[in-house]
């Protein structure tokens, strides 16, 4: 969730571009990070790096062994022999694919990290989040009278010990780091500690805080430095009352009411939350609906479902123009002005704001100037092989960038999709990624999960290159899981060609959505279509069953070839 | 749409090709309004399936004044099995939504005007203004009129007093003008999201509403507060009122018809289902001077009048055990184990019975600390199904509004319920042939003549009077 914004148009939501001439606001720590970072551009590496050996522990030493070759030469001249095949900067979700990756294609490979390992996901989004998620859901369950009733339940009130429930997140997040970071050990991944900065062709440097800097060379260098919350401007993050996902993950305090600023991903997975353990929750949103990117149709029966009947109300077409941290016994004070005429429209007092615009990509201080690369709204400029381009539109060679710092598709698995084809292209195979065919999820209750086109954009490419599309739909209440489950709520939606039976599109909102999608998503993937994949068999009774009554209700042309891209299996 | 997989058991057949395959179903020809001379069609709720009687409106794809094409999507549908688009069969524009979201409608029923023309919008509008010309119902016996789904099945779930009484300005006035420090001199309303939800179905106007919250910020119980209030200064206060069974909402507007909320409908199931019972009465006074005196000195300790006469009650039933039993099944006794005392109480828009269970063991004080966290809850519409449905014999108590006699409705599942009136200074002789004053009430009970029989209550009553006249017990 965390590392994605608006996965299928867009990289940023329109905040985002409305406001580009606007200062990007980083959370505290991040600025002092780049404050020290660019204290230390300007010291002498040279003269100081055996200090780092002396505190650093074992990685420590093994950098002196390679760094002491390069460190005599300063200047933009291409080493010939270098440290590493690769150097990937940011351990996050895509920096440890492509490391994985690499260790298997035989590459030696090192990963720079200057925070935690794990990076967002790990850390500050995806996986704590679904611990709080998993919370949340079963709160939501077991509060549901109705529904403990219908299954023949009774259950005494529902209560929840917030302190546990954080903790249980923040266990979770150290837990999935430590195994991110043993799984990279064991393979034989350098980590190298400090903050990535590219300081010529295929030379990286890296320090800690107020240490000398090392220097490595690498055959080829990967940035995946990721993301960081988008604030926009005008907003006063205070980190208490006023706070972005980052805070909000650690769950120090649950308020009475919380205004949500943005209704995409994070914000609707929060919103889930707050409801569950008690919160009321306002979302602003600054187009004229809520959840913009999503398909509308399930975008309507979302809003149908997990807005309506919560306690949750909203501000559409406002943007927070001004938000101050509740003090002195005032409360969070948010005033909201019109989001085309830019009028004061309302004012907003709650107890707590969190601020869910989106994610602002964390690329600064990485050196780029050295290479004559200028990022485009802190974004890394890429091609469609994630090869980094200059500023006079020339790639960069032995560059690369993926993840959130390249913003084709915020999420942590694309980041680690984008890394795994680079590697690729280094070992020699040519290889071009579909985004279209990686999925994107959000973890409500019920799920929401899509790959591939929305109906519009799929009718607008249709109309574009002239073919005709059709839709299948079915709801959950016809599955007999579902209904098991007493989860009949939902609705599946395939977005095909009916002349060549191609998968463009497939959205589901309901129970295990995001469990659910992948057989699509593989679908799309591999090339299969609709007439042949509606043949494979699936257990009855599962939710799997949603996706092959889709296939099923699908009415592709009788004369069109059934053509798999990939080979048949042997039998 | 298809049901193939409801139809995978093994056990019923394969449902026919034609019937798997349909994604959509197609929403029967809009017939022409035949009073209307204008292009003004109607277009009525489909029957999606054979066995639905009546469809949700799940949600209206196109909003009032939207121009339509044949074959496009107008209106979701809800029916026993599944959500279903519903297509238009005709061009034009759609003029006025007839039955809005969330609603429900019978098959056959009108849902909206088509209109043919942009000029046609404002003369189909003016046909649904009017209530007195409803549009000719197709089907016969289906109701026009769209009811209230009747999505939970407990009453206490059905947490909306549904009839929008607008809280009328008098009972504004007594709760006083909310003036948020914050909020420009009351001109802005600062109300919870849950509270403005909450409002809007309470019929509460937030401006009159004091908010109690944090900077004074309207909250949730806030609005139930206005909206009790506002309901005693209009219904004269909550009793508890069985044989008056819908307690009447505040400011109604004369000369409507407000279909029954979820409870209503289910108190009307439950008085029709106990004419199929066959009751007697039998009354009785009781002398309450005693039991007068003990309240006035345990009243401090939070004891009430009703846990004071449930605890009574509950140890009559000890000794007569017939009383405290039901007729299942029209054929046996069954006798219950526990002594489960349910006290009906009138709340917002419907009567509900709290149950204070065990009442015989439990000793007073902890039962009356019981019976007001139950108040508690059934005002809040927080009682759990355990706490409503267990009563083993049933309480009515009209006393507080000088009632002083009257006969209650057995509720289906029970043997006895008891009415309870005023107890009231009375001019009474006594056996040495002086005059007195006594205080008296009378209590009349209603009983399923199937299991108990007049003597039981009469032997019941007359051990009820006893220990109500020497209570000593009570607070053991």
């Amino acid at each position: 969730m965390q590392a994605s914004v608006s996965p299928l148009s867009t990289p940023l939501p329109p905040h985002f571009i409305a406001r580009s001439n606007s200062n990007l606001r980083l959370c505290g720590l991040r600025r002092e990070a780049f404050g020290f970072r660019s204290v230390s551009q300007f010291q002498n590496r040279g003269s100081r790096w055996t200090s780092v050996v002396s505190r650093n522990s074992r990685w420590g030493k093994q950098l002196v062994f390679s760094a002491s070759a390069t460190v005599a030469d300063n200047g933009s001249v291409p080493p010939t022999s270098f440290d590493y095949d690769l150097v990937i900067i940011g351990a996050g979700v895509g920096g440890h694919g492509a490391a994985l990756h690499a260790v298997e294609r035989g590459l030696k490979t090192a990963i720079i990290e200057g925070d935690v390992m794990g990076g967002t996901c790990v850390n500050r989004g995806c996986v704590p989040s679904k611990a709080l998620l998993a919370v949340s859901g079963r709160m939501r369950e077991l509060q549901d009278e109705h529904h403990m009733k219908a299954l023949g339940l009774q259950i005494a009130a529902a209560a929840y010990d917030r302190q546990a429930v954080a903790d249980h997140a923040n266990n979770l997040a150290s837990k999935i780091r430590g195994n991110l970071t043993n799984s990279l050990k064991a393979l034989g991944v350098d980590i190298l500690t400090g903050f990535g900065t590219i300081v010529g062709p295929q030379k990286v440097k890296y320090g800690k805080v107020g240490l000398s800097d090392n220097v490595v060379t690498a055959k080829d260098i990967i940035i995946a430095t990721g993301s960081v919350p988008f604030v926009p401007k005008g907003i006063e993050v205070d980190g208490k009352t006023v706070i972005t996902s980052d805070h909000a993950l650690k769950l120090e305090f649950v308020p009475d009411w919380i205004a949500i600023v943005g209704s995409g991903y994070i914000g609707l997975e929060f919103s889930d939350v707050y409801t569950a353990l008690g919160s009321e929750v306002t979302f602003i949103e600054a187009l004229d609906q809520l959840m913009p990117g999503f398909d509308p149709e399930i975008g309507k029966l979302a809003q149908r479902v997990l807005i309506n009947p919560r306690k949750i109300d909203y501000h559409t077409g406002v943007f927070a123009s001004k938000i101050t941290p509740a003090k002195d016994g005032k409360p969070v004070i948010i005033e909201l002005i019109d989001a085309k005429t830019r009028e004061p429209k309302d004012t907003v007092e709650v107890d707590a704001a969190l601020i869910a615009t989106g994610r602002a990509p964390f690329t600064k201080g990485l050196g780029l100037e050295n290479i004559n690369v200028e990022t485009q709204r802190g974004f890394v400029p890429v091609d469609e092989r994630m090869r980094v381009i200059d500023a006079d539109g020339k790639l960069v060679p032995h560059l690369y960038c993926i993840g959130d710092a390249n913003g084709k598709l915020m999420l942590a698995h694309a980041a680690s999709a984008q890394g795994i084809s680079v590697v690729e292209q280094l070992t020699g195979k040519d290889h071009v990624l579909n985004h279209l065919s990686i999925p994107a999820a959000c973890f409500t209750h019920p799920e929401i999960s899509m790959v591939g086109l929305t109906e519009p954009q799929a009718r607008e490419k249709a109309e574009r290159e002239g073919f005709e599309i059709s839709i299948a739909k079915t709801s959950f209440k016809a599955n007999t899981k579902a209904l098991a489950e007493n989860e009949g709520e939902g609705l599946a939606k395939l977005i095909y060609r009916p002349d060549n039976g191609e998968i463009l599109g497939v959205h589901i909102f309901g129970m295990h959505a995001a469990d659910l999608i992948h057989e699509a998503s593989n679908a799309i993937a591999l090339g299969t279509r609709v007439q042949d994949i509606k043949f494979a068999v699936h257990a009855h009774p599962t939710l799997s069953e949603v996706l092959d009554e889709l296939y099923k209700l699908a009415k592709v042309n009788p004369h069109a070839t059934t053509k798999p891209l990939s080979e048949p299996v042997a039998v | 749409m298809s049901h193939s997989h409801l139809l995978h058991t093994s056990f019923i057949p394969t449902a026919p090709p034609s019937l798997r395959r349909r994604p959509r179903w197609a929403a029967p020809v809009p017939r022409t309004h035949q009073r209307i001379q204008s292009k003004i069609r109607e277009i009525f709720m489909p029957a999606l399936s054979s066995t639905m009687t009546e469809g949700k409106i799940v949600s209206w794809v196109k909003s009032e004044g939207d121009k339509l094409s044949k074959g496009e999507s107008v209106v979701v549908v809800e029916s026993d099995k599944a959500d279903m688009d519903v297509e238009s069969f005709y061009d034009g524009y759609l003029a006025a939504i007839i039955v809005d979201e969330g609603l429900s409608a019978a098959v056959g029923s009108t849902i909206a005007l088509l209109a043919e023309t942009e000029e046609e919008i404002e003369l189909a509008r003016s046909k649904t203004a009017s209530p007195s010309a409803p549009a000719s119902a197709p089907a016969a016996g289906n109701n026009d009129a769209p009811k209230v789904l009747d999505e939970k099945p407990s009453p206490v779930a059905a947490a909306t007093p549904t009839p929008k009484a607008s809280v009328g300005s008098a009972a504004v006035g007594a709760l006083g003008s909310a003036v948020h420090p914050a909020s420009e001199g009351g001109m802005r309303v600062v109300a919870s999201p849950y509270a403005k939800k909450l409002a809007k179905d309470l019929g509460v106007d937030l401006k009159g509403v004091v908010g109690s919250g944090p900077n004074g910020r309207v909250v949730a119980k806030d609005v139930e507060a206005a909206a009790l209030a506002a309901a005693k200064v209009s219904g004269g206060g909550g009793g508890a009122a069985v044989a008056s069974p819908v307690a009447k909402p505040s400011g109604v507007e004369l000369g409507s018809v407000v279909p029954f909320t979820t409870m209503q409908n289910a108190v009307s199931r439950n008085m029709v289902e106990s004419l199929a019972v066959p009751t007697f009465r039998v009354g009785y006074t009781i002398t309450t001077d005693a039991l007068d005196a003990l309240y006035k000195k345990i009243k401090s300790k939070g004891v009430t009048m009703t846990a004071l006469l449930a605890k009574a009650t509950a140890l009559a039933l000890v000794k007569h055990p017939v009383v405290n039993s039901s007729c299942r099944d029209g054929k046996s006794f069954t006798y219950n184990s526990h002594i489960n005392i349910a006290v009906a109480v009138a709340i917002d828009g419907g009567l509900i019975t709290p149950v204070l269970q065990d009442a015989d063991k439990i000793d007073i004080y902890s039962l009356s600390r019981k019976w007001k966290e139950l108040v508690d809850k059934a005002r809040a519409k927080q009682l759990q199904p355990n706490e409503y449905t267990t009563g083993t014999f049933t309480l009515s108590n009209l006393g507080m509004f000088g009632v002083d006699r009257f006969d209650a409705i057995l509720p289906p599942g029970t043997g006895a319920i008891m009415a309870v009136g005023a107890s009231q200074p009375t001019v009474v002789g006594t056996k040495d042939g002086r005059i007195g004053m006594k205080t008296q009430m009378q209590v009349n009970v209603t009983a399923d003549h199937r299991v108990i029989y007049g003597a039981d209550l009469a032997a019941f009553l007359q051990t009820l009077s006893k220990i109500i006249e020497d209570p000593k017990d009570l607070t053991l």
